[in-house]
């Protein structure tokens, strides 16, 4: 197959990275909005044109627990979930990456109920910020394809060997037909090469994995796990710039988008930083230095990314598609303001929650939140943050 | 893995904590937990071996005469040997140390 841009639904076109990726095993459990991944894969397997074990299972809980075992015996492991489904893997997700095993997982972004919503914003991957996952936002289709092979290679890097989270939203992004570069097979068999996980379960080699830890070692192997993780960043930063050089397309822990001498800057994750484009257009055509942040890395953090990047502003709104109730308002936005609380220099941090549960932002919208970002930061403002686009 | 407690460091450890040495539970002093110790009276033992079958430690062996005697290195004093012995030749005593 020759590389060629085609018109598909994003999700289709995961399902296509994974094959590329060449999988062994896929266990997954369907859910809105992932649901179109999975099943092309189980497709895939099923009409031969991907070699893979698909193991249905009943529930996400085992899903993931059927990753950890294919993964621990060196397979190349892939599954997808979203929402509720994520919550229901919670506990395992913290034993993939204690673990150490290179999973890879596409998240269809979505909300967690009640109300009831299948629609999407980011409450689920931030209930599992802390589950020692690489955790990486992609803002289109190709970004997203792209992320799912880089994850492959990040994650089974010997350097690594951490389990990846690909951040999609659900339907923004899950059920969009966009076009997508889709490389040939060879050229993706020379970026990522086959997967040897270097203590696999072996019956002729016995080893113990998730053995239990007296209090004497625990913290030394929550140590191992915080260094090792931190370190990721390198690898990551090296394998985009190996990506970019192979297939032309750059990526990096944090994207500016007309941040030259931009006074006030805008940060989003996902896929709503590309409406957000939309709005900084507009308002630098009406001659306001404005300019937008893009976060892809989360875990990681790029510290340092993040504070160089918004050194020289006067004001950073920042937008969360999630509310952590009763705290600091949105996740990302307390953990910026605590990267730069020890800066000499650094913008006032506005902070906004909106975009949940499937509620647009339009580029109008984002123009408004600057606006009152800008208001609220010449004014003073007693809040944490402020809720975009509630009735009152 | 076989260094004691106090060696090990977090730069020590195998990828995701993996123990590739198999069987080195057996290094592991579960006799540490225990806040009383069973004292065996040979005089009333009449080499039954019920206490050594109940032991859900496994630690209660014979001994050359034939008596039972648990290894304290694992034994975690529970007292259930005490509990079903027969005899009553099994004594808990707090541990004063």
């Amino acid at each position: 197959m020759r590389a060629q841009r085609v018109g598909i639904e994003v999700s289709r076109a995961i399902a296509i990275a994974a094959k590329l990726a060449n999988v062994d095993v896929v266990s997954a459990y369907p859910i809105t909005p992932q649901t179109h991944i999975v099943e092309d894969i189980a497709e895939l397997v099923a009409n031969g044109e991907l070699d893979a074990a698909y193991i249905p299972v009943e529930s996400e809980h085992s899903a993931m627990s059927a990753c950890l075992g294919a993964s621990a015996v060196g397979a190349r492991t892939f599954t997808a979930t979203a929402g509720q489904g994520l919550e229901l893997m919670h506990e395992v997700l913290y034993i993939a990456s204690s673990m150490r095993l290179p999973i890879v997982m596409a998240v269809a972004n979505r909300a967690l109920s009640a109300p009831l919503s299948i629609w999407g914003d980011h409450s689920d991957v931030m209930a599992a910020r802390d589950t020692g996952w690489i955790q990486i936002f992609a803002a289109n289709g190709q970004e997203t394809f792209d992320s799912v092979l880089c994850a492959f290679r990040i994650a089974e890097d010997q350097r690594v060997l951490l389990p990846v989270m690909v951040n999609l939203d659900g339907f923004h992004l899950t059920h969009m037909i966009e076009p997508i570069c889709i490389p040939e097979q060879s050229e993706v068999d020379k970026f990522l090469p086959p997967y040897q996980y270097p203590l696999p379960l072996d019956p002729d080699k016995p080893i113990t994995m998730g053995a239990f830890a007296p209090p004497y070692i625990y913290t030394e192997t929550k140590k191992a796990q915080q260094v090792n993780l931190t370190a990721a960043k390198e690898v990551i930063l090296q394998c985009w710039r190996e990506f970019g050089d192979l297939f032309g397309r750059y990526y990096s822990p944090v994207e500016g988008y007309h941040c030259e001498k931009a006074k006030v800057l805008l940060l989003v994750m996902g896929s709503f930083s590309e409406t957000a484009m939309s709005a900084i257009d507009t308002l630098r055509g009406e001659g306001k230095e404005v300019g937008l942040i893009k976060l892809r890395l989360w875990r990681p953090f790029p510290f340092d990314e993040i504070r160089r990047a918004v050194r020289d502003a006067e004001v950073l709104i920042v937008l969360d598609r999630a509310l952590s109730f009763g705290g600091p308002g949105g996740p990302v936005c307390s953990e910026i303001r605590s990267a730069l609380y020890n800066e000499d220099k650094k913008p006032k941090v506005i902070g906004f929650v909106g975009g949940l549960g499937g509620r647009d932002i339009s580029p109008g919208g984002f123009k408004e939140i600057i606006n009152r970002g800008i208001e609220i930061s010449q004014t003073g403002s007693e809040q944490e943050f402020e809720m975009f686009g509630v009735r009152e | 893995m076989t260094k004691s407690e106090g060696e090990l460091t977090w730069r020590g450890l195998e990828i995701g904590s993996i123990i590739t040495e198999p069987g080195n539970a057996s290094q592991y002093q579960t006799g540490g937990w225990r806040t009383q110790r069973p004292i065996h009276d040979t005089s009333r033992c009449i080499k039954c071996g019920l206490c050594a079958i109940f032991c859900p430690e496994g630690c209660i062996e014979p001994n050359a005469e034939g008596y039972f005697e648990p290894n304290l290195f694992y034994c975690k004093g529970c007292g259930i040997c005490a509990r079903e012995c027969w005899t009553q030749a099994i004594t808990m005593v707090e541990e004063e140390e």
